[in-house]
C-alpha cells in the first residue's frame, strides 16, 4: 500500500480530478498532439509563446490519473518560463522518474512535480507521466506529426 | 459453447500443482494470474520436455544421420501428429509449424493471398479482430488493389451476421474470421460463417488463438479452409504456432519462406521444392518450441477439453455476477456465446491505473487496447482492463479481483 500511495499521492489525484489549465487555448501559437498506444492516452498540447517565453498553455485528452496529473502539473511549473528552463525542469523530472528505486534525485528545479516521484518505483508508468513533457518537445521543436512514446 | 459432459469435474488443485509457477509471490502476495488471453502458464510437463530435450536430445532434425538426429527427428514429427489429431486434421502434410498466430495469418496472406486475391476482389473480416488479422489483408488488398470490408457488431459485441450475408458476393475471395475474440469473449458462429462463405466460393481463415485452450476444435468437421494459432496461449512455448490448410489449398500454394529444408533439389538454374509441410518450413525450425508444444497438447488431452470448457464457463458466469454486482464496474463484450474473458471499464479510473493497483496485490490482468483498436473505438473506449481465464483459475481468484477492485476505489477516491 506505501508504494501506492507514494504514486497516487493527494496532489496527484487533485489533479487527476480538477486538471488545471484543461482547455484548448485561444490564441495558441504551438500545438502539438502525444499518443501513448500501450494504454491509448492521447494528449493535446496548446502553447502561446512570446519569443522564448511560454506565455501560457492549456492541454486536452483522455488518460490515466498519472499522464493527466502530470500534464496538469507540467502546465503550472512552466507557465511563464522560458524554453531553456522549461527544458532544465524536464531534464530534472526525467531524471527523477527513471532513476533506479532508492537513488536520490535533484529537486531544486522541480516544485510541485515531485509528488510523482513515486512513479520511478512503477517502470510501466514512467510513460504515461512523461507523455505530456514529450509532447511539449514536439510543440517546441515544430514538430507536426502526432508524438508517441512508443 | 460446446456442450460439456455433466460429468466434467476438474481437480483443480491438482491442476495448480502441474503449473510451478502458480506457487511463487509477487509483491510480497501470491499470484493470481488472470491474463490467460495473453499468454498461459506453462505446466511442468512442458518445461520438463524442453529440459530433456536440450540435456538429452538437441540435435539438428531431418537430414543427420546420427542417433540423436534420429531422435529429435522422431520427437519434432511425432509432436506434428499430435497437432494433426488435436485439431481433427486429415494428415500431418495440412500441419505447418509457424512462429504463432500472427505468422501464420501472414502466411496465409502472402502465400495464397498474393496467388489468389486480384483487383477488384473483396476480403472480409470482422470488426473484432486482432490487429494481426487486420493489418496484413490491409498490406495485401493495397498491394493487389482489392478492398478489405468488415463485418459490424452489436453492442453486446457480437457479429451481425445478416450484415455480413449483405458483404458476401462473388467477389468475395477470402474471409478471415476471429474464433473467439481476445477483447470481448465473443464466441463467432463460425460454423455458419463457414458455410456461407463457401456457398459464394470464398475460403475461410479461422484465427483459432483465443479458442484452441478453451473448446474442442475439429478442422474436417468445421471445413475451415485454414486456421491458425499460437502454442504460448496452449500453456506451449512462445514463438511456435500453427497452420492448418486443406492439403489441395497448401500443394497450389507458393512457398512463403525460402530456405533450407523447403526444397527437394537446388541448382543455380532450378530449384524443386520439398512437399508438404516442408514445403512451408524453411531454416532450421524451432524445434524445442514443437516439442514444448506436443508435451502441452498431450497434458490439455489428459485434462480433457470439455471439462476446460465447463470449468471456464462456471467461472465465467461467476465472475459476471461477482462484476455486475460493483456499481462502478461496466462490463465490455456480454455477447450471449461468451469465453472465460471479463473485460470491463471502471467508472471514473483509467484502465491502467486498474491494472497498476491490482498488480501490487498479486493480480495479474491486463489493461490496454488488447491489439484491436477498432474494438475500442467501436465502444468509444481508449482501453479496457482485461481478466482472462484458464483451467487452474479458481473462484477464489475472482473473488481476489473483487477484493482489488475495492482495493482500487479506496486509493482513486
Amino acid at each position: 500500500m506505501s508504494e501506492l500511495r507514494e504514486l497516487y499521492q493527494e496532489m496527484v489525484l487533485d489533479h487527476n480530478s480538477r486538471p488545471r489549465n484543461f482547455k484548448k487555448l485561444e490564441g495558441a501559437t504551438h500545438q502539438s498532439e502525444g499518443y501513448n498506444p500501450l494504454c491509448g492516452d492521447r494528449i493535446t498540447l496548446y502553447l502561446k509563446m512570446r519569443g522564448d517565453l511560454i506565455e501560457d498553455l492549456g492541454f486536452q485528452g483522455t488518460g490515466c490519473a498519472i499522464s493527466r496529473a502530470s500534464a496538469s502539473m507540467m502546465t503550472q511549473s512552466i507557465k511563464g518560463k522560458t524554453i531553456e528552463q522549461a527544458e532544465e525542469i524536464f531534464g530534472a523530472f526525467h531524471k527523477m522518474v527513471t532513476r533506479d528505486v532508492g537513488e536520490p534525485y535533484d529537486s531544486d528545479d522541480l516544485g510541485d512535480l515531485e509528488v510523482l516521484s513515486g512513479v520511478a518505483e512503477f517502470p510501466a508508468r514512467v510513460k504515461c507521466a512523461s507523455l505530456s513533457w514529450h509532447t511539449l518537445n514536439a510543440a517546441l521543436e515544430g514538430k507536426a506529426q502526432k508524438i508517441s512514446t512508443e | 459453447m460446446t456442450a460439456a459432459t455433466p460429468s466434467a469435474t476438474l481437480d483443480i488443485a491438482r491442476i495448480r500443482d502441474d503449473f510451478p509457477i502458480l506457487a511463487t509471490q509477487v509483491h510480497g502476495k501470491p499470484l493470481i494470474y488472470l491474463d490467460n488471453a495473453a499468454t498461459t502458464q506453462k505446466p511442468r510437463a512442458v518445461i520438463e520436455a524442453i529440459q530433456r530435450y536440450y540435456t538429452e536430445e538437441n540435435s539438428n532434425i531431418h537430414r543427420g544421420v546420427h542417433h540423436l538426429s534420429e531422435v529429435a527427428t522422431r520427437k519434432y514429427e511425432s509432436a506434428r501428429g499430435l497437432v494433426r489429431q488435436f485439431i481433427g486434421a486429415h494428415t500431418t502434410r495440412e500441419i505447418i509449424f509457424t512462429r504463432g498466430t500472427t505468422e501464420g495469418l501472414n502466411l496465409v496472406a502472402a502465400s495464397y493471398g498474393r496467388a489468389n486475391i486480384s483487383k477488384g476482389d473483396e476480403i472480409i473480416v470482422s470488426a473484432m479482430e486482432h490487429h494481426s488479422n487486420i493489418v496484413p489483408w490491409q498490406m495485401l488488398c493495397q498491394e493487389k488493389g482489392a478492398r478489405l470490408r468488415v463485418i459490424p457488431i452489436n453492442d453486446r459485441g457480437e457479429l451481425l451476421m445478416d450484415e455480413f450475408e449483405k458483404l458476401l458476393s462473388p467477389r468475395t475471395k477470402l474471409v478471415s474470421i476471429v474464433h473467439i475474440s481476445n477483447s470481448l469473449g465473443t464466441i463467432n458462429p463460425v460454423r455458419r460463417i463457414i458455410e456461407l462463405a463457401h456457398a459464394v466460393g470464398a475460403v475461410v481463415l479461422l484465427d483459432a488463438a483465443q479458442s484452441v485452450a478453451h473448446t474442442p476444435i475439429d478442422v474436417q468437421s468445421l471445413d475451415c479452409d485454414f486456421l491458425a494459432f499460437s502454442g504460448h496461449k496452449l500453456f506451449g512455448p512462445t514463438g511456435i504456432g500453427v497452420l492448418y490448410g486443406k492439403q489441395a489449398l497448401l500443394e497450389a500454394m507458393p512457398p512463403y519462406q525460402g530456405g533450407g529444408d523447403m526444397i527437394s533439389s537446388v541448382t543455380f538454374e532450378h530449384t524443386t521444392y520439398n512437399h508438404l509441410p516442408h514445403k512451408f518450413e524453411a531454416g532450421t525450425p524451432h524445434i524445442e518450441g514443437v516439442i514444448g508444444l506436443g508435451a502441452a497438447i498431450a497434458y490439455v488431452q489428459s485434462v480433457g477439453l470439455h471439462a476446460i470448457a465447463a470449468h471456464e464457463q462456471r467461472l465465467l458466469q461467476y465472475g459476471t455476477t461477482l462484476l455486475a454486482e460493483l456499481p462502478k464496474v461496466r462490463m465490455i463484450g456480454t455477447a450471449r456465446e461468451k469465453a472465460g474473458i471479463l473485460s470491463f471499464v471502471v467508472e471514473g479510473v483509467h484502465p491502467h491505473d486498474v491494472g497498476t493497483i491490482l498488480d501490487t496485490e498479486g493480480i495479474a490482468i491486463r489493461a490496454g487496447h488488447h491489439c484491436t483498436m477498432p474494438v475500442m473505438d467501436r465502444f468509444g473506449l481508449p482501453a479496457t482492463a482485461r481478466a482472462s481465464l484458464s483451467l487452474y483459475n479458481t473462484a477464489a481468484d475472482l473473488d481476489a479481483l473483487v477484493r482489488g477492485l475495492h482495493k482500487v476505489a479506496e486509493v482513486l477516491r
